[in-house]
């Protein structure tokens, strides 16, 4: 039955998705010029090693194709790269991948490995399965996330020139990026503090433009919605989850019961615990392509619309250095002392000013263009897996039924 | 015949409307002093025809009998009666208020005047009925259908007026539960016979049952009872001869287990579902809110009909967990109950048996008495002793027939219980899976409504 295929006993629960996870959050075109993704990944103790693989037809590239091995720190290198260079300043910068976090799943097969002696053979075989899924689930995910980021880094006219990025996909040396120590992490905890609190000044001032205006306005409250919504989201999810938890079971101790009875009702126990097992497995995906389209959707488009607020702020703050430059010059003339620098500075402020704005307006329409379309696209995915996973349930169920109505 | 029944019962059952006293272990057998026909022992080939036995009157017999006279009656349409427990309502206030609910009675049975007729009673009324039955045929074998639990904590907040979901959901649980017990005890052929079940059903007016309530005085000593009987029941050393009810007891201790395994499943099932109910439900509202402040239309549109279908879908995880817990979480509370006075009866039949034992050894005491007396030539004493003598014989003989006939009747109960067991669980499970066929069309239902919804987006 078509509708029963995927429904193997491996872990794999993600297989047909793989290849369209490159795209899940972003409509992309990949173009020949330059194609990035992520071909392989090993997860070691406590880090993730990823094979980044290029083709690319464009000269700068020693090669047409290669790959190399790059860790989580080094994306981060790469993307905060980006956020120091000024030159970037007017573009949404493609959030960066959330560092990969397998403790959760750890812990528990720790606890399940400590717990072996307190269940039966076969349910510690079952949650080992179920644990090793999740495990799996998750690996995936972050080499998603990492493979979009460089994905959208390939796809940005500007981004994808930068140096830095042809160096984190061509060098095949370990970059020795280290982590930030702690006095860089106090740096940067302050700098941030700075940062919010100059970007509340600088929203206080109204933008001319209506445009920007109402940008401004729009991406607020919509980080803020997206933010509740992302949460909401994957407690949903993990509710489901453990209800799905709960059929594992249930369906064990229908078998423990199908195999003790002494009655009649033995088969029935046995086929009824055949099907929570069954139907379990449908539920745990519902749940993992919940997750996948929904709530991995809302998380990404939360971090890109803080990225697109960002990019607000380096404008408004652009806007506040032109017009305090422009008061600047006013008082230089007045004074008749140092124009001309003042009268440079002014310049160089307001070509930065309007550089920013030029470029930030096609990216914020772009955003619209891609948020649109990812939503569209992972809504349907979403309907079209839900409407499948309930039929092959439904299917499950009404076989089950036909055959213990007949038995009795 | 029936006249005959009637007499005899009342003979037997003289107590049967007096208040409940709590069950003592030298409770008087209600079994006729007339030796039944042979002493053999309890083999299943006793229990094929029992009618060759019926010419005395010892009671057992009269409820074989009765009850074949009944399917005779009935043509086979034996258990025609349905029970229904509806309409809880407060009576009185604060915390002297107690819930009254209607039990109705449909049946074509013709013991009772009416074919349709209905009571009002309240929960104590259920206890007391149950005590009742419990004191009359737990110790001779049957296994009576045990009570819903009380809850003082559950009471308590009706009484005191709370108006919640949690009161409610707390009086739904109840009303569906004395309904089952109900159901269940008038499945029973013997206990449909009881006239007190009968008055219980049938009669406008009740005597309060008293002592039932769980602080009372009754009841404490009734806690205290039921420990002194585990304490003794661990000193009980039996010498099983018969490997059937050995294997049986084991098949029971091993079935609950497994229940109370599952049971707890079931309930963690139960919590979660409720739980995704509530973040479905919240996650609607977020999405609508999300859904408003989209700036793209047609996708904002899109976002509020996920919105809708979230919180459709949050009413179902509602309706799903209401069909765990009243299907597939209660068939199993049940049962556990009901193994639990299975093994209570199993457990009269060992008292039985000591009380054979110890009527054995006095007999033993007793005739060395009367050696003894005899030796040392003391006439009067010895009459004496062969009177004892005589006594004690008697209530051996009484005691083996009693431990035969207690055997017996377990043997001929077990094989209903499980009869009964292996149909309950088939037709409970049966619905609860038809409700999570019905869960599973209302989701197809809904996504089908998205889908277009979600192409729309352009």
């Amino acid at each position: 039955m078509k509708v029963l295929e995927g429904l193997d006993d491996g872990p794999d629960f993600l297989s047909e998705e793989d290849r369209g996870l490159k795209a899940i959050n972003v409509d992309l075109q990949s173009d020949a010029a330059l194609q990035v993704d992520i071909s392989d990944a090993l997860s070691e103790r406590d880090k993730v090693k990823f094979t980044v693989h290029t083709k690319s037809s464009l000269p700068n590239f020693k090669q047409n194709e290669f790959s190399v091995v790059r860790q989580h720190e080094e994306f981060i290198w790469l993307h905060d790269s980006f956020i120091e260079n000024e030159d970037y300043a007017g573009y949404i910068i493609p959030p960066a991948p959330p560092r990969p976090d397998f403790d959760a799943s750890r812990e528990k097969l720790q606890k399940l490995g400590e717990g072996e002696g307190s269940m039966t053979k076969e349910e510690f075989t079952k949650m080992k399965q179920e644990l090793e899924a999740e495990y799996l689930a998750i690996f995936k995910k972050t080499v998603a996330m990492h493979e979009v980021f460089l994905c959208r880094v390939a796809a940005h006219p500007i981004l994808r020139k930068d140096l830095n990025f042809h160096v984190f996909l061509e060098y095949n040396q370990d970059l020795s990026v280290r982590g930030k120590n702690k006095k860089e992490k106090l740096e940067d905890f302050f700098k941030n503090m700075v940062k919010s609190a100059d970007g509340v000044i600088v929203s206080g001032v109204k933008d001319v433009d209506d445009f920007f205006e109402h940008e401004r306005t729009f991406l607020l409250e919509y980080h803020n919605r997206v933010k509740d919504a992302s949460a909401k989201s994957d407690r949903m999810t993990r509710s489901h989850k453990s209800a799905a938890d709960d059929y594992n079971r249930i369906g064990s101790s229908l078998y423990a019961l199908g195999t003790q009875d002494s009655t009649d009702i033995c088969k029935f126990f046995l086929k009824v615990s055949e099907l929570f097992d069954k139907t379990r497995k449908i539920e745990a995906r519902v749940s993992a392509d919940e997750d996948l389209k929904l709530s991995d959707l809302l998380k990404y488009y939360l971090r890109e619309s803080q990225a697109a607020k960002d990019l607000l702020y380096r404008r408004s703050r652009s806007l506040v250095d032109y017009e305090n430059a422009n008061k600047a010059l006013d008082k230089a003339r007045a004074k008749n002392k140092d124009v001309l620098q003042a009268e440079t500075s002014q310049q160089l402020c307001c070509q930065k000013f309007e550089k920013i704005s030029e470029s930030a307006k096609q990216e914020l329409i772009d955003f619209k263009t891609r948020r649109v379309a990812a939503f569209r696209k992972n809504l349907v995915e979403l309907a079209e897996l839900e409407l499948k996973h309930a039929k092959g349930n439904l299917q499950l169920l009404q076989n089950c039924l036909a055959v213990l109505n007949g038995d009795t | 015949a029936e006249v005959v029944l009637d007499d005899d019962r009342e003979d037997l059952f003289a107590e049967a409307t007096e208040e409940v006293s709590l069950d003592s272990p030298e409770r008087e057998p209600i079994l006729s002093s007339e030796p039944s026909p042979a002493v053999t022992p309890v083999t299943p080939t006793t229990l094929i025809a029992p009618r060759i036995e019926s010419k005395s009157l010892s009671a057992p017999v009269i409820f074989d009998r009765s009850r074949e006279e009944i399917e005779e009656e009935a043509n086979g349409d034996v258990f025609d009666i349905e029970i229904g427990v509806s309409d809880p309502e407060k009576v009185g206030d604060g915390m002297n208020a107690y819930m009254a609910y209607r039990v109705t009675t449909k049946t074509s049975l013709s013991m009772f005047s009416k074919s349709e007729f209905s009571v009002k009673r309240r929960f104590s009324d259920f206890l007391g009925l149950h005590s009742k039955l419990a004191s009359k045929y737990l110790h001779v074998g049957y296994i009576v259908p045990p009570a819903p639990e009380k809850s003082i904590v559950g009471m308590t907040k009706v009484k005191v007026g709370k108006e919640d979901s949690s009161s409610t959901e707390f009086v739904e649980k109840r009303r569906a539960a004395l309904e089952r017990y109900l159901q269940r005890t008038v499945k029973h052929p013997t206990l449909l016979q009881d006239p007190d079940l009968r008055q219980f059903l049938e009669s406008s007016e009740l005597p309060r049952a008293v002592n039932t309530q769980a602080l009372s005085g009754a009841g404490i000593l009734r806690m205290v009872n039921k420990a002194a009987d585990a304490v003794n029941k661990m000193t009980i050393k039996m010498n099983e001869s018969d490997a059937w009810f050995e294997e049986k007891q084991q098949q029971f201790e091993n079935l609950d287990q497994q229940l109370r395994k599952l049971h707890a499943s079931v309930e963690a099932l139960v919590c979660h579902r409720k739980e995704l109910s509530a973040n479905t439900a919240a996650f609607a509202k977020s999405a609508a809110m999300l859904g408003n402040s989209e700036d793209h239309t047609a996708l904002s549109r899109a976002l509020s009909q996920l919105a809708e279908v979230e919180e459709k879908i949050d009413q179902l995880h509602q309706e799903q967990a209401f069909a765990d817990f009243y299907m597939f979480s209660e068939l199993l509370s049940d049962y556990i109950r009901l193994i639990a006075a299975v093994k209570g009866v199993f457990d009269h039949r060992m008292k039985c048996w000591q009380k054979w034992e110890d009527a054995q050894i006095t007999l033993l005491k007793k005739r060395e008495t009367e050696a003894k007396m005899m030796v040392a030539n003391k006439p009067d004493k010895i009459q004496q002793a062969k009177n004892e003598i005589r006594e004690w014989e008697a209530k051996v003989q009484q005691g083996e027939r009693d431990f035969e006939q207690i055997s017996k009747t377990i043997r001929k109960e077990v094989g209903r219980f499980e009869k009964e067991r292996v149909k309950d669980f088939k037709t409970v499970i049966i619905k609860y899976l038809e409700s999570l066929v019905q869960t599973q069309q209302q989701l197809i239902k809904y996504w089908e409504a998205f889908l277009p919804e979600a192409k729309a987006i352009a």
